[in-house]
């Protein structure tokens, strides 16, 4: 067992001070156990603190384990019939494909939005560039609970800004509009708060990656009569690639692991019209006392996310091998 | 050339107003008197300016003990996440050993938890060791969401010193912990500060877990939980409401604005690299 107490350790080498900086394997004893001391307390949270969770997550999946066995404990061991319940319910189905519904919306308008806007920052002044970088900034950093609370105030039925914009410009029936009574118009909100939230990220981090494009590129292309659409097909996109790849699978994990905003927003409703599956899994484990059955959606939810996060972690191994 | 720019300054200036409003909304409301918010036609600006929501905010009960439980438990997760993770990224920019590469895959898969799945387990587990209603399960979960990404920005950030420096340094007669106190940690300073930035807004945010494990105790909650729950709190008051939001916003605003350049590399560095 690894202590914790990897600084003390540290701090008593330093009586060695011609120790090289970069100790290879090899080296004298305590260099050998140097490195494994320093990962020590990382390696101790993660352990307790995530592998641990999804350890019993899984766990707790495969027992008997409701209200009853919280307070007295001596769950059974069930096997897959939790799993077997989830997937002959037409309820999950129908919020596992919200869920892809409601991440393919929100990743399309974020990644597209951004694009845009990323595009837009390289043409502008520089006035006017610091500025607009200054408010997607400013949006980016703005806590989530806080914008949550704010888009409840803009979307209010009877004075809220929105539908008295919209009954100005002549939408008569926006009139007392009750935007949170309906299912399609609740997630609409919702996907608004979302891409709103998640658009400066993704557009300030492409437009880090548009300006290492050298400008020479654009001018050749230019010169061989190449229009704006082309410039972007032929030269943009390709060289950011690896860019688009990487911040479209996180925005995929994002949305799809969204939880405060709908929760807060909709607690999944009304009838059930915003839960996906990270709601489902809280709401039938917190409502219902259904541990055993939310703890076999969390699952799932991993196990979906994890064919989406495989693709990234090997660009990522790549990268690292490219690096060293 | 001329109406392109124009254009293109127009498309400019409407993404900005639409981007900003929200915020611009929520300042605006908290200063405006109750009638001006009541009223049918909604006015830009406030035009009778009032504090007296912002009063109401403060006064509302348990305000101060939400807002000392925020800054604790985030304190406390930042600083637990940076001392923990500049060893272990220091372990993995500057030493050669056996488990290297799985241990980066392992952060890296950390790094894209998902953490909102884990909310179960996490309840049970606080509950089985009498954890529920405690600040410091919250300030290790916060700790543990945030050192995976901690671990590998310090990481690029301590990659980028050239050993050489380390060296000249120590055969200049420092000794290994002074040349890192004199010279690597000066050079770090932006990677911490961005990290660290990143893990306060992360916990100054998070709500799923903090409406999780607090359960009973209603004086450990956090000030998102406060926020969320303002209807038990402010009834129909919208300029309470926005005025305790803004209040909310304003640290991370602050900062955030404050090293707005440098923390916006650090971060995009930190994003792209993983």
């Amino acid at each position: 067992m690894p202590t914790v107490h990897a600084p003390t350790r540290e701090a008593g080498a330093d009586h060695r001070p011609a120790t090289p900086p970069v100790i290879r394997a090899g080296g004298r004893r305590i260099s050998r156990a140097w490195p494994y001391l320093l990962i020590a307390p990382a390696v101790a949270g993660g352990v307790f603190l995530l592998l641990y969770p999804l350890l019993r997550a899984a766990l707790i999946s495969f027992q008997h384990f409701r209200m009853g066995e919280l307070i007295r404990g001596g769950a059974a061991f069930i096997g897959l019939d939790n799993y077997r319940e989830l997937l002959a319910a037409g309820e999950f189905w129908a919020v596992v494909l919200r869920t892809f519904v409601w991440t393919a919306i929100n990743v399309v308008l974020i990644v597209g939005i951004s694009t845009g806007i990323a595009l837009m920052l390289v043409r502008l002044g520089r006035r006017m560039r610091t500025a607009l970088m200054s408010v997607l900034a400013l949006v980016w950093a703005t806590p989530i609970i806080a914008a949550t609370t704010v888009f409840q105030w803009l979307f209010q039925s009877r004075l809220g800004i929105v539908n008295w914009l919209l009954v100005r410009v002549g939408f008569d029936s926006f009139e007392g509009y009750s935007w949170f009574a309906n299912g399609t118009t609740m997630f609409g909100v919702l996907v608004v708060l979302v891409v709103w939230q998640s658009v400066p990220f993704a557009a300030l981090t492409l437009y880090a990656g548009l300006t290492t494009i050298p400008v020479e590129l654009y001018e050749s292309a230019r010169l061989d009569g190449a229009g704006g659409w082309q410039v972007f097909r032929q030269i943009t996109f390709p060289i950011l690639r690896p860019m688009f790849a990487l911040i479209t699978s996180l925005e995929v994990i994002w949305v799809f692991k969204c939880f405060p905003q709908i929760w807060v927003l909709s607690q999944g409703g009304p009838d059930g019209a915003t839960t996906t599956l990270p709601v489902y899994a809280f709401k039938i484990a917190r409502a219902l006392h259904r541990y055993d059955l939310g703890s076999a959606v969390a699952i799932l939810t991993v196990v979906i996310l994890t064919v989406a996060l495989v693709g990234n972690l090997r660009r990522m191994l790549k990268q690292e091998g490219a690096d060293t | 050339m001329r109406p392109r720019r124009i254009a293109l300054n127009t498309a400019a200036l409407a993404v900005l107003a639409v981007m900003i409003f929200p915020v611009y909304w929520m300042v605006v409301t908290s200063f405006k008197s109750a009638t001006d918010i009541q009223s049918e036609t909604p006015t830009l600006w406030p035009a009778h300016p009032t504090i007296e929501h912002f009063a109401t905010a403060v006064g509302a009960d348990g305000f101060w003990t939400f807002w000392r439980n925020s800054l604790i438990v985030t304190g406390g997760a930042v600083l637990i996440a940076l001392v923990v993770s500049l060893l272990a990224a220091f372990a993995v920019a500057r030493m050669r050993w056996k488990g290297r590469g799985p241990f980066i895959v392992a952060v890296f898969a950390a790094q894209m938890a998902p953490w909102e799945a884990l909310l179960v387990p996490m309840f049970i587990i606080a509950r089985d060791s009498d954890l529920l209603d405690s600040l410091a399960m919250l300030t290790g979960v916060y700790f543990t969401i945030t050192m995976p990404f901690t671990i590998v920005t310090l990481r690029g950030f301590l990659a980028a010193i050239p050993v050489e420096i380390e060296e000249a340094a120590l055969v200049d007669g420092c000794t290994r912990s002074a040349a890192f106190r004199r010279v690597i940690f000066p050079l770090l300073a932006p990677g911490l500060m961005a990290t660290s930035l990143f893990g306060f807004i992360t916990a100054w945010n998070e709500f799923a877990f903090v409406n999780v494990l607090i359960i009973k105790d209603q004086d450990r909650r956090t000030l998102p939980v406060w926020l969320s729950s303002f209807r038990d709190v402010f009834g129909a008051d919208w300029g309470a409401t926005m005025a305790a939001a803004t209040l909310f916003a304003l640290p991370v605003l602050i900062v955030f604005l404050f090293l707005q350049r440098r923390v916006g590399t650090g971060m995009v560095a930190g994003a792209v690299k993983g």
